[in-house]
């Protein structure tokens, strides 16, 4: 057996910070085949359980090692409605991969690129297995069509359930489509046709419609005759620092700048929606949101710099991000903190003071806390901020939906066996559930809340039981 | 997409139309206002509802042609369709959604400038439907370019036109009439309500505050989704920042900091004007020239 991992062949830093097209050209399949050969088909599989959608992995690789493509698909499908997607963005690391045994010694299979293969092959070859229930007559409504949103209605439909999506932006996908940028995740060959296929099943999607303002949940229950709704309205407030001068010019939610560039497609000059095509970025924040807006800045002509006031140890984005950030010229200032934005005459950005910051003793968390080093005051040079501090869920639905209870943070209340809120017959998962958190997450928690809601119609006895 | 049912052509460049879009017009209410985007390629403009048929499933707006978005919209013709349609968005009129008790023996003047006056119409007509009448005040360019004046007859108790060139009515400034009302005709006011640019509604708040007549104004800052995802529209309120498009439009004038408003509105518009003229070279040129023109904004 080999110890080290098939490598994943990418597009040169120095040429790909001049596109957005995608930086991992993924395996071929001589690649793939390969590196599927290193999978010791454990008995006992560790990687599965790592799998927040326990997909069988052994089984998938094997499949694709003995050039069985259509069975791999298959296999991928039945635990992951969006394998093109998550073989991309998942942080493998901490999840399958970081359990895989081949690991201990050496690395660990590339048990997401070879996911990424199988669905990239499929969606090219044009296969697909649309198998599902027969109709039950049964109408599900699903607030969102973000990954938790589309698990969901995926899992419905498969079921036999008559599943509507309500969208509130023109496109469907949430952040896979407004957040998460070109270069990490293909809109048109990958998220739109990985989408299409979901909706292929026989989901109804309504784009622009805002539950809360366009349409109520107790409109769709009483009026349309939903008989379940479920929420994945995600995590889309963004906050702000609050320091002086935040709202000049060119000081900008990384939601704003990724929105512009992703889901309006800023970047290209045929599209209509205006950027702010700043010299020298600075973005506050080092999860991965932060990296995908200084890398974006990046490749719209900018020097960009994240400032964080943690160390290197404790930044929250994936080390492949984090990497590929670096490479691409992304400047660190670790250990720094805004404390103003300076403005010019005409309003807009022209510079920013930080401090220095050293860690104290870890807290209630488990984290040191950072703390301000007197007299080390500085000026960075800037005209652009993009704050990345996190987000918190809309409060929209929660407040005009009577009967649903949240957290102090806005999230959602729910019933953690079956993703029922506190009002029976609507169930919520995923970032308006937990907060910020990551695409696979919110995946398994729709999963869960379709079998929850399909549990609910059973008892109900509105279906057979399966 | 969403059928354009109507189109008229008020005065030079201001328009109105009927959109179908039955799920908005269920639930619109005067104050609020829609996303508009033309077709695949456009932006998302924030556009105030300026009427509503729930019956007929149509939300109407009225818009001038500033910039690219609204010249494209303005091309566009009845039966034809526009990509998306998304409302009712932000709140309601805090003002007309009141009850007829509130509103009751209050005087209330609404001052509406330029393309701002559309939506002030439907306010004024739901007001007189809950049997409370009210003053009106418009403020134009000139005579050619005066909307509504007929509906507003319909509706208003006193309607007031101010001409900036004076070829109709009152020669001057809506806050010039208003200060004239107040001063020598003898009017007092409990509430002042004022649609328009930027630039009005600040002298407007600006004079009403020496009155300490409360005023309320409709924002109308740059925004990208109006749901409250990105802060585009953020506007600082009695020193605490809001979101327009979840929070507004609708504010305490008196409270707003109109200077940070304006300044932020004027943000893109250098790529704004770089957009505009690359669509007016593509209309006479070859299409291959946009590449070029694009280079032009980097």
């Amino acid at each position: 057996m080999k110890l080290d991992r098939v490598p994943v062949r990418e597009q040169e830093p120095a040429k790909r910070i001049l596109n957005f097209q995608e930086v991992s050209y993924g395996y071929n399949q001589e690649e793939a085949v390969e590196e599927a050969s290193r999978c010791l088909q454990c008995k006992n599989p560790k990687c599965v359980g790592g799998c927040p959608v326990a997909i069988d992995i052994p089984k998938f690789i094997r499949e694709l090692r003995d050039g069985d493509m259509k069975a791999a698909r298959d296999t991928l499908g039945k635990s992951s409605n969006l394998p093109a997607v998550c073989g991309r963005v998942c942080p493998q690391e901490e999840q399958c991969e970081g359990k895989c045994i081949v690991g201990i010694r050496g690395t660990a299979v590339n048990i997401g690129k070879l996911e990424r293969y199988v669905a990239d092959w499929a969606m090219a070859e044009g296969y697909r297995n649309t198998e599902k229930a027969p109709s039950n007559h049964i109408k599900v409504a699903v607030i969102g069509s973000g990954p938790a949103g589309l698990t969901c209605a995926g899992d419905l439909a498969k079921l036999g359930y008559e599943v509507t999506i309500f969208e509130a932006l023109h496109e469907p996908g949430g952040v896979l489509v407004y957040g998460i940028p070109e270069f990490r995740l293909p809109k048109e060959k990958v998220v739109r046709e990985e989408i299409k296929l979901l909706l292929d099943l026989g989901v109804t999607l309504e784009t622009n419609v805002i539950v809360g303002r366009t349409v109520s949940v107790e409109n769709l229950m009483k009026d349309e005759d939903f008989k379940a709704v479920f929420i994945g309205s995600g995590a889309g407030l963004p906050m702000f620092m609050g320091i002086k001068g935040e709202n000049a010019n060119g000081v900008m939610s990384a939601n704003e700048y990724l929105t512009r560039a992703n889901l309006m497609k800023a970047f290209r000059s045929d599209y209509d929606t205006p950027i702010s095509h700043g010299k020298k970025v600075v973005v506050v924040g080092a999860g991965n949101v932060a990296m995908d807006a200084a890398r974006t800045a990046v490749r719209l002509g900018a020097e960009a710099r994240l400032v964080y006031r943690r160390s290197e140890k404790e930044i929250p984005a994936r080390a492949e991000e984090v990497h590929h950030a670096v490479e691409e010229g992304v400047i660190l200032n670790l250990l720094t903190n805004p404390k103003e934005i300076l403005v010019d005459e005409k309003g807009f950005v022209k510079g920013m003071v930080c401090v220095k910051m050293t860690l104290g003793e870890p807290d209630a968390s488990g984290r040191r806390k950072p703390l301000e080093m007197e007299g080390t005051e500085h000026v960075i040079d800037c005209d652009s901020v993009i704050m990345s501090l996190g987000t918190s869920p809309n409060p929209l639905i929660a407040s005009t939906t009577p009967g649903i209870e949240t957290n102090r943070r806005g999230c959602i209340l729910i019933n953690e066996e079956n993703g029922e809120t506190t009002s029976t017959g609507i169930f919520a998962g995923g970032d308006a559930v937990t907060g910020s958190a990551t695409v696979i997450l919110a995946m398994s928690a729709g999963k869960k809340a379709a079998q929850g809601i399909h549990a609910e119609m059973v008892k109900k006895g509105l279906v057979p039981e399966v | 997409m969403y059928k354009i049912i109507r189109k008229k052509e008020l005065v030079s460049q201001i328009y109105l139309m009927d959109i179908e879009a039955p799920r908005v017009a269920k639930n619109a209410n005067p104050g609020q206002f829609v996303i508009v985007k033309v077709d695949e390629v456009g932006e998302r403009i924030p556009l105030t509802i300026c009427d509503y048929h729930r019956e007929e499933g149509t939300v109407t707006i009225v818009f001038q042609t500033l910039g690219m978005s609204t010249k494209k919209l303005a091309a566009l013709e009845e039966g034809d369709y526009i990509r998306d349609f998304v409302g009712p968005l932000g709140n309601p009129s805090e003002v007309v959604m009141d009850s007829v008790e509130h509103l009751a023996g209050k005087k209330i003047v609404f001052v509406a400038g330029g393309v701002g006056t559309a939506p002030v119409y439907p306010q004024v007509k739901m007001l007189k439907e809950k049997g409370i009448d009210v003053d009106v005040i418009i403020g134009t360019k000139s005579k050619s370019t005066l909307i509504f004046e007929e509906e507003f007859n319909q509706v208003a108790k006193n309607l007031y036109v101010c001409t900036d060139d004076g070829s109709y009515g009152f020669q001057g400034l809506v806050t010039d009439r208003l200060k004239k009302l107040m001063e020598e005709e003898g009017k007092a006011y409990d509430l002042c309500v004022a649609i328009g640019p930027m630039i009005m509604m600040k002298f407007v708040s600006r004079l009403t505050a020496s009155y300490k007549l409360k005023t309320i104004v409709s924002l109308n800052p740059i925004m990208v989704d109006g749901t409250g995802m990105c802060g585009a529209c953020r506007v600082t309120v009695g020193s605490e920042v809001k979101f327009a498009c979840v929070d507004g439009p609708e504010f305490d004038a008196h409270l707003i900091d109109f200077d940070e408003a304006m300044r932020r509105q004027s943000m893109f518009k250098t790529a704004e004007g770089k957009k505009a003229i690359q669509m007016e070279q593509a209309a006479v040129h070859a299409e291959g020239e946009l590449c070029e023109l694009g280079e032009l904004q980097k």
